[in-house]
């Protein structure tokens, strides 16, 4: 296979497919439409199942139904679609059926607007819906690793049997760039044990979320929780650049992170220390290295495009001991690098007068 | 499937078995009121599926309400839908597994208030599904509650003063209503308020499979159903509130049948 | 006239009364007794055989609790006519 230019929305769409996507239910929304529109054909052209539902509110709802059927299923949205999908996010997690999802951000609160935003780190890595859960969380930083990530959700959903989602902000989505598809996964002849396929000559199977009993439910959400122990163990992702010996550390994921890349990089040129971590997982959040980092440094600059949604995270790892500084645009606006050159130098200088 | 019964030394049988708890209901005691008609249609749909003999082809999407515990008490595949959405997830199961047959179980403030999109959805595209629609006219699960398909007039414990046209609108006719989407094959009502008209509802209820098996379309069956519990009557009072109320309001019949069903058990003559 | 007979699942039984009045016959009652889910179930008093085995009764509950049996006509050979006799003369002596 060789590389290819890929719109980052066609970028998502190929790589689910190629993963073994069986099925795909969404609806439209800017800035993620092209994935929806890709879907539409390919997935016709392959006999497999597509659909247009009537909302977000219908296709997280079909996505449950052919989730519990066993097949790999997606959808995908834009954060007010994301929002409209919780209800169906949370009885996923809780009969732990797997599934990925497509979250292509913009600026909100409210209808917001349809340029790039980080707007839904919270309600993805924190308030996906109701009740004790958190889906995995991943966030790629360009086209290439949209693509890497989008087979990494389906093989993380089925092996924890659990939501999986990718995000990205709008510019990932439409950004074109050279990237490399992986080859076609054949289709698997079986579905999984506990699948809804009909009992036949076996005892039925149920998909379900309710345990009215105490004893149930709370033995439920003990399993989830060492699951969610377990993801957190062993599914940790991230990128760290120049840490080794950086005063101040940038921390930033997805397209601020890119911008943050670029900072580090002019500033490294000018001999100053500063390095890079870009969280993979946003949940898991990589706490322990991230503590690692935070204790070699003498200070954090956190960049996102919103109002400082991971910075709780980064906050909560640092602890009191480096002291951490945000930077944030909003709105739909993507931060400078020379905003970030300009931050990250006044913090060095900060730092060099307390000294 | 008649069984009959042998007395020792007697080669001729004496007697034979009329009538038997259907093998697709699960061997359980449900959960329903004493007199509670959601038995009575769980039963009808137990017996169409021995019929049928589609059983072991058969996946239930139960829906949130009084019937929520449906997938404990038919023994085949089944999930459990959030309110309303019973025809969302069934279009999921369906469309992966386009050979079985899929079926929801929906009370009327699921199906008829929070899930209408979705039902008229699923109807709309003529999702190959089977709707068993018990339209007891309140929200029995939640303690009786008023619900779309309440009666003008009828107190609940959210209309004390009854039902108010101004305030609350006009009950809904969802037979009729999904009758009008061009994917739906059969919209029929019925009711379970005696034996002749419990036997018309097995009919209706076997046709609805029938028009899955044969891959037509949307079908769904509105039966109207008793909620003894939150109305305050014994059982045998609901049902005469039944005949007397909710059949007079809620005209039984045949809203669509598509022709390639004409002349099967249950269509009209 | 078909004969019959019903079993009711006591166990199963709600005493919900709705195969009472669904019967033409009038052959179903409400035990005095509670089974242990405390509800008084629906039994068969029919001691002048009038069941007909039409099933109405199993047609409206709710419940699934009642199977239905109807007689298969007999041959000649079957019961001697004076114990039958007999049998209806003492429940007629009883009533
Ligand atoms: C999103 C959501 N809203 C509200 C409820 C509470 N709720 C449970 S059942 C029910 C009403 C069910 O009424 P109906 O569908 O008529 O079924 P019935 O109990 O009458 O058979 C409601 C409002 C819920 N479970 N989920
Ligand atoms: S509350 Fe009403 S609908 Fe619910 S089980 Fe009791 S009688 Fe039936
Ligand atoms: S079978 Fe008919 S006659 Fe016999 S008890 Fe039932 S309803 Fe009555
Ligand atoms: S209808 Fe069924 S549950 Fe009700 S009393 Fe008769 S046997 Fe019992
Ligand atoms: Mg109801």
């Amino acid at each position: 296979m060789s590389k290819q230019l890929l719109k980052g929305n066609v970028a998502f769409a190929e790589a689910a497919i190629r993963a073994g996507c069986e099925a795909y239910f969404g609806y439209p929304i800017t800035p993620q439409t092209e994935l929806l529109e890709h879907m539409s054909r390919r997935m016709i052209e392959l006999n497999r199942v597509f659909l247009q539902a009537e909302s977000e509110v219908a296709a997280i709802n079909m996505v449950y139904g052919a989730a519990a059927s066993g097949v790999r299923v997606m959808t995908s949205s834009s954060s007010p679609g994301i929002s409209l999908m919780q209800e169906g996010f949370s009885y996923i997690a809780g009969s732990q059926v797997p599934a990925v999802i497509i979250d292509v951000m913009r600026g909100g609160p409210g209808l917001g607007n349809i340029q790039p935003s980080q707007s839904d780190y919270n309600q993805v890595t924190k308030t996906a819906g109701h009740g004790d859960f958190h889906p995995i969380v991943l966030a790629p930083a360009n086209v290439q690793e949209a693509i890497d990530l989008t087979v990494l959700a389906f093989d993380l959903a089925d092996k924890y049997l659990t939501l999986v989602f990718v995000v990205a902000d709008g510019a990932i989505g439409q950004m074109m760039e050279p990237a490399e598809l992986p080859p076609m996964r054949e289709l698997p002849f079986e579905r999984p044990s506990w699948a809804l396929t009909g009992a036949f000559n076996r005892e039925r199977n149920l998909v379900n979320s309710l345990y009215m009993g105490v004893e149930g439910l709370e033995e439920l959400n003990f399993k989830l929780q060492a699951k969610l122990a377990q993801i957190q163990r062993e599914e940790v992702r991230y990128e760290t650049q120049f840490v080794e010996d950086a005063e101040v550390v940038l921390v930033a994921f997805g397209t601020a992170a890119r911008v943050a890349q670029t900072a580090v990089q002019r500033l490294r040129r000018q001999g100053l220390k500063v390095g890079l971590f870009r969280p993979i997982t946003l949940w898991p959040f990589p706490e322990d290295a991230l503590a690692e980092v935070s204790e070699r440094s003498k200070a954090l600059l956190v960049v996102e495009m919103n109002a400082g949604q991971m910075l709780h995270d980064v906050r909560l790892v640092a602890g009191i001991h480096t002291p951490v500084k945000f930077l944030g645009r909003m709105g739909g606006r993507i931060p400078l690098p020379e905003e970030v050159e300009h931050e990250t130098v006044a913090l060095l200088e900060q730092l060099a007068v307390a000294v | 499937m008649d069984t009959v019964v042998f007395k020792q030394n007697h080669v001729q049988p004496l007697e034979k078995i009329t009538y038997e708890r259907p093998s697709s209901l699960c061997d359980v005691h449900t959960h329903y009121c004493p007199g509670c008609t959601h038995g009575t249609a769980h039963r009808l749909v137990a017996e169409v599926l021995d019929e049928l003999d589609i059983r072991e082809d058969t996946i239930l999407v139960s829906s949130v309400g009084c019937s929520v515990f449906s997938y404990n008490y038919f023994d085949v595949d089944a999930c459990e839908a959030a309110h309303g959405r019973a025809p969302a997830m069934a279009t999921g199961v369906k469309r992966v597994n386009p050979g079985k047959i899929v079926f929801t179980y929906q009370g009327d403030g699921d199906l008829a208030s929070i899930g209408t999109a979705e039902i008229i959805h699923a109807a709309a595209r003529g999702e190959k599904i089977t709707v068993i629609f018990v339209n007891n006219a309140i929200y029995g699960m939640t303690g009786g509650q008023m619900a779309p398909t309440s009666l003008l007039g009828q107190k609940t414990t959210s209309s004390p003063f009854g039902r108010d046209a101004q305030l609350a609108g006009m009950p809904i006719h969802m037979a009729e209503l999904l009758a009008q989407l061009p994917g739906t094959v059969y919209s029929v009502r019925r009711s379970l308020h005696d034996a002749r008209h419990v036997l018309q509802a097995k009919k209706a209820i076997r046709t609805a499979f029938e028009a899955q098996i044969d891959n037509l379309g949307f079908s769904v069956v509105e039966l109207l159903s008793s909620c003894p519990t939150n109305w305050g009557m014994t059982p045998n009072e609901a049902l005469t509130w039944v005949e007397e109320a909710l059949v007079p309001f809620y005209p039984l019949g045949d809203y669509k049948v598509d022709e390639r069903l004409q002349g099967r058990k249950g269509a009209p003559k | 006239m078909a004969t019959g007979r019903i079993v009711i699942d006591a166990e199963r039984c709600k005493g919900c009364e709705l195969c009472r009045p669904a019967c033409p016959q009038s052959v179903i009652q409400l035990a005095e007794s509670l089974n242990t889910k405390g509800y008084r179930p629906a039994m068969l008093v029919d001691p002048l055989h009038s069941c007909t085995g039409c099933a109405l009764c199993a047609v409206v509950c709710p419940d699934g609790c009642i199977t239905v049996y109807r007689d298969l006509p007999q041959k000649q050979t079957s019961l001697p006519k004076y114990e039958m006799k007999e049998t209806l003369a003492h429940v007629e002596a009883v009533a």
